[in-house]
């Protein structure tokens, strides 16, 4: 059993004067999680991988999350500030130390593969894979890469690993983030870049993103 | 192959009109992002991408030799311990592949070279401007003119340029960093407290950046991973230009001018690693370099709030006592006019 030190998201809370409540680092520990994860397990499964549910919300692939990243996302769905009426109640079910514990579970699985990318032609992948790794500049959309780290399997605790992420998931978050209606990412640093992505690009880094195999360690 | 490149003439304005349309429309996301139009007069071309090359009618292993170029200019931590010693891409500074505008776009250099610079006092080419990337922005030593590493390095930097007019006589559209007025005081603090808010996330709130299984996402801003003192982003104007027209990243133009230069001061007056133009000491290098260079750094001034001398130390960084063999080369030092 490893335990890992979680700022409840306190990185991303400074200076945005939202950090009181969430000051004091819970120290999370997966076997805790393991149980408080009961209620997670219906829709993100065992393993962690989620499912892509084409036509519906897709629910995300948990599995090598980075726990804080995690937390954060559960600390900002009790707060109202990612707002998401299937995974509300749920966020709310947990206290500060049950969100540290199941962090810290999820992101100890080993990541799982990705659905949704299966049927994308060759143009839309070679879109998708310039998107990713090079971005477009003449449009001024940054790659995927440029924060989401090599490989886009993610960056320090606060940018998620987003290769073999199922395409239904990231297809939903960035129009949510177009739509307005997702704005939890630090700075806007996602949302100024959804924004000028067409509805082609979104389908194109989806089914790229969720064709990436991430060999676990 | 998309390549366009638009003289913005004063005088028939249809005609002209005419010609710039597919330029603009290359730049127009640029300019409804709110980056300046281009002027009248100005040079704008629109680099070719790495897709245009498979399309181009060039020799197939020029074609390889570009790619290679391009490879070492978007992952140079491949020569990390030969040529280079600190955490940086070439691409790190300028964004976009190096093809884009307000970001250092480095087609100019091809197209603008052999010329005096004012920064060693001598006629460069294109090999040895990209040797002074290296000696300084790199913290490392350059791949020999000539080496296969610098000439695709060059040929990158020449097909960037491909349809660009050698040695324009017009302003170039979006060169260098173009620096925002400068405001009439600038403050430490208040630029320590922007860095943390809107730079610290990516860069660390020691300035040490982001890395990922060892592998570098955000640059260091100082420190041993950055570029050392005489890189020319030590400058106020330039990290002040860098910052307003590319920070953060994907909200270029987001911050106020005084808000870049405050986080220029503030950025530019933390440590790193030494001149490698040094000898004797820093009132040496203020002698020798601070006319055409340091008058635009903070290279030798003491803190305020710490007393702390700036770049008064012997730490070269990872290069340890390397010197880098194009320092202090001379050029044509017996020429008559």
């Amino acid at each position: 059993m490893t335990t890992m030190r979680i700022a409840s998201g306190l990185g991303l809370l400074l200076g945005l004067g939202l950090a009181a409540g969430h000051a004091q680092a819970l120290e999370g520990d997966a076997e805790r999680g393991q149980q408080a994860a009961g209620a997670c397990v219906a829709c993100h499964q065992a393993d962690g991988s989620g499912m892509n549910v084409p036509g519906g919300q897709s629910w995300p692939r948990l599995a090598g999350l980075p726990a804080e990243y995690i937390a954060k996302q559960l600390h900002d769905f009790k707060a109202g500030r990612r707002e998401n009426a299937s995974m509300m109640p749920f966020a709310n079910m947990l206290d500060d130390q049950q969100i540290a514990d199941v962090a810290v579970y999820y992101s100890e699985m080993p990541v799982t593969e990705a659905q949704g990318g299966e049927g994308a032609d060759a143009a839309l992948l070679a879109r998708g894979e310039q998107l990713a790794l090079r971005g477009d500049w003449d449009a001024y959309i940054v790659s995927c890469k440029s924060c989401h780290g090599p490989d886009n399997t993610g960056a320090g605790g606060t940018f998620p690993g987003i290769a073999s992420q199922h395409a239904g998931y990231i297809a939903t978050q960035l129009r949510a983030w177009q739509a307005g209606e997702r704005g939890n990412d630090p700075q806007n640093l996602m949302g100024a870049i959804a924004d000028r992505m067409s509805d082609e690009d979104i389908r194109a880094v989806s089914a790229w993103l969720a064709n990436q195999s991430v060999a676990s360690d | 192959m998309n390549i366009q490149k638009t003289t913005l003439a004063v005088a028939s304005a249809t005609l002209a009109a005419g010609i710039s349309m597919a330029a603009w429309a290359e730049y127009e996301t640029l300019v409804e992002m709110g980056y300046p139009a281009p002027q009248e007069g100005e040079l704008v071309h629109v680099p070719p991408t790495m897709a245009d090359l498979e399309e181009a009618d060039l020799h197939p292993e020029l074609k390889q030799v570009i790619r290679r170029g391009y490879d070492l200019f978007t992952n140079t931590q491949q020569l990390r311990g030969e040529n280079v010693f600190n955490d940086m891409n070439c691409s790190s500074c300028h964004l976009g592949e190096g093809r884009q505008p307000f970001s250092a776009p480095i087609w100019p250099a091809a197209v603008t070279l052999p010329n005096f610079r004012g920064k060693n006092q001598h006629v460069n080419n294109l090999e040895e401007r990209i040797a002074g990337c290296f000696a300084y922005s790199m913290n490392g030593t350059p791949p020999a003119y000539g080496s296969d590493d610098m000439l695709a390095l060059s040929a990158y930097h020449r097909w960037l340029a491909t349809g660009a007019p050698v040695y324009p006589d017009q302003p170039i559209y979006g060169r260098g960093f173009p620096a925002p007025e400068r405001p009439e005081t600038l403050s430490y603090e208040n630029g320590e407290a922007l860095f943390v808010e809107n730079c610290a996330i990516c860069h660390s709130e020691d300035g040490s950046g982001l890395y990922e299984d060892g592998e570098y996402v955000f640059p260091a801003t100082w420190g041993d991973g950055s570029n050392n003192w005489g890189a020319g982003i030590v400058r106020t104007h330039t990290a002040a230009g860098f910052i307003k027209n590319n920070m953060p990243l994907g909200q270029p133009l987001s911050l106020s001018d005084q808000q870049a230069w405050d986080i220029a001061y503030y950025m530019t007056r933390q440590e790193r690693p030494q001149d490698p133009r040094f000898t004797e000491s820093v009132d040496q290098v203020l002698e020798q370099f601070g006319p055409t260079f340091h008058k635009h750094s903070s290279y030798g001034d003491v803190r305020e709030h710490d007393g702390h001398r700036l770049a008064d130390h012997a730490n070269w960084g990872e290069k340890g006592d390397i010197v880098p063999w194009n320092v202090g080369q001379g050029r044509f030092e017996n020429l008559e006019d």
